[in-house]
């Protein structure tokens, strides 16, 4: 099988990709989730419609989503290189990461609190709740559940996003799979980290499932 | 007396596209503290648009709505939320927070308001009793039937303390029994805290059941408005006598033929009224319909008649029912 070398560095390279995966995730959300609900109160129907502040929002958000990834990876490098200090490795990844990974957030946070039935936003408006008490108190917590499978879906993708970053010398798992698997032609290191890749992905999905079952009060 | 609620020259259009959709037009009603005022129309008729210029869910394009003294056009934002913690509202489809428990959805209002979190579940659990529903605090809304959803609702109205409500269509999505029950709980709901109710709906039954005055609405324009025993005795308007009429649908000899509705109330029920008179005149006439109605909790009769084809003897008949002090109505020129 594989050496014990081996399996040290593919150890570190879930460690690294965990790290990237998460981190991107949370910074993805600290960007992303604002901006779902500054697009879903400015947008049409919206509680607080604001045409041109939807305007510019919705083309920034396009324009990021439509730059591929490594085009995107690449393109930004001097701003890693000013936040991280260096522009390559796992952390230096989740600079690039993170700015893909929070247009797209934002869609879906935008799609999960638009399903938020329209009538209950109407019910806590004339009691009296103001936007910030609707975003609060209606809005995100009335959208928990779907709120909750996207961030699954983002998290996959990050995860998928992170494994192509290798091709940049990213670190963690698809790194190894591109130096070691593609270049240096080990069939059994590209195999193992495939394997691992698609069980951290499922692992993912199904924890965040979970979670979002639990939190329904929907069901009977 | 200063009316609660004055409407004065409300207008409402929407722009679709490239039409534009008159909801209202040139609509003016005062309805006075206490009051259960009905809002009877057809479906798209603008009674919902109305309800909702009354808190400004909906801005109007025109005119005033002047609540409790205060043209709500002339408030702030931050005035115009304080003044919609006085007028609640519920819903046909109760707009209940579906992740919250019930206790949680009787607490939103006072969570707004700022009110202490044990002092608002101490009072949401005296109104959940008041609405019947204090086995169900921990339950989710999913789990309960549209009657308790709209108790619920009803309790979370009461937690804000309006001096109105307003009720869309509040029982629609209800059978007969649950409307019913739900009916009587806004009437109690009226009737102990004096709270001025606003009911929009397209049952007449409903009208009947609780309100004390009613404005009939068609195509956005406000047809007919009094108390309800003035609209159900004599109705003047086409759609006022449409909706009043509605059941006689199935009397098909009605049309064309010399025909009178009467309308019996309390003392003159006691007596044979129908056959004294075809006694008095030795003449036959043919009931047609007959029911009765329940107004407010007065059972009010209703009757149609077929007179005989004598104009002379038909008109001395009329006359001879006015005597009885019953109110008579020519149906002529209904057309069912």
């Amino acid at each position: 099988m594989l050496d014990s070398k081996t399996i040290a560095m593919i150890i570190d390279g879930i460690g690294e990709t965990l790290w990237m995966t998460c981190m991107s995730t949370l910074f993805g959300y600290i960007i992303g989730l604002p901006l779902g609900v500054v697009l879903t109160v400015t947008g049409a129907d919206g509680i607080r419609q604001n045409p041109f502040v939807y305007k510019i929002l919705d083309v920034i958000t396009n324009l990021l989503r439509s730059v591929p990834f490594l085009i995107l990876m690449i393109t930004i490098r001097p701003l890693t290189r000013f936040i991280v200090g260096k522009s390559y490795g796992a952390t230096a990844t989740i600079v690039p990461l993170t700015v893909a990974a929070a247009p797209y957030i934002g869609r879906m946070v935008e799609s999960s609190l638009k399903e938020v039935d329209r009538g209950v936003i109407e019910a806590a408006q004339s009691m009296g709740a103001s936007v910030w008490e609707i975003i609060c108190k209606v809005l995100i917590p009335e959208g928990r559940t779907s709120l909750v499978v996207n961030a699954t879906i983002a998290m996959t993708t990050i995860l998928g996003y992170s494994a192509m970053s290798g091709a940049c010398a990213g670190g963690g798992l698809g790194d190894i799979a591109l130096r070691y698997g593609y270049q240096r032609w080990q069939p059994k290191v590209l195999m193992v980290t495939v394997v691992l890749l698609v069980i951290m992905a499922q692992l993912i999905q199904m924890i965040g499932m979970f979670i979002s079952r639990k939190i329904d009060r929907r069901r009977v | 007396m200063e009316p609660i609620i004055k409407i004065q020259h409300l207008n409402k259009e929407f722009r679709q596209k490239n039409t534009e959709v008159h909801a209202l037009r040139d609509v003016c009603l005062e309805i006075q503290k206490g009051d259960i005022y009905g809002i009877i129309g057809m479906s798209g008729a603008g009674k919902s648009t109305l309800v909702r210029c009354l808190n400004f869910l909906e801005r109007p394009s025109a005119g005033t709505v002047v609540i409790d003294g205060k043209d709500l056009s002339s408030l702030s934002d931050k005035e115009l939320r304080d003044m919609r913690k006085d007028i609640g509202m519920i819903f046909q489809h109760f707009n209940l927070l579906m992740q919250r428990s019930v206790l949680g959805n009787v607490c939103f209002p006072m969570e707004i308001a700022g009110v202490k979190r044990s002092e608002a579940k101490k009072r949401a659990l005296e109104y959940l009793k008041i609405v019947g529903l204090e086995d169900k605090v921990d339950a989710y809304p999913a789990q309960l039937s549209g009657g308790q959803k709209q108790r619920v609702a009803i309790a979370r109205v009461l937690a804000s303390d309006p001096k109105i409500l307003l009720c869309d269509e509040a029982t629609s999505a209800l059978d007969p029994q649950t409307t019913k029950s739900i009916l009587q709980l806004l009437k109690e709901i009226n009737g102990k805290y004096g709270i001025t109710i606003v009911v929009i709906t397209h049952e007449m039954a409903v009208v009947q059941e609780i309100c004390t005055h009613v404005a009939i609405i068609d195509q956005g324009n406000l047809v007919e408005h009094g108390t309800v025993e003035e609209i159900f005795l004599s109705p003047k308007s086409k759609e006022a006598k449409r909706l009043i009429y509605k059941g006689y649908e199935n009397v098909s000899e009605m049309k064309g033929t010399r025909c009178i509705r009467i309308v019996f109330s309390e003392n003159p029920a006691f007596e044979p009224v129908i056959s004294n008179m075809a006694l008095a005149f030795q003449a036959p006439v043919n009931i047609l319909y007959a029911n009765t109605r329940n107004l407010n909790g007065v059972a009010k009769g209703e009757m149609v008649l077929q007179l005989p084809e004598d104009e002379k003897l038909a008109e001395n008949m009329v006359a001879w029912l006015k005597n009885a002090r019953l109110s008579v109505e020519e149906l002529e020129n209904y057309v069912g």
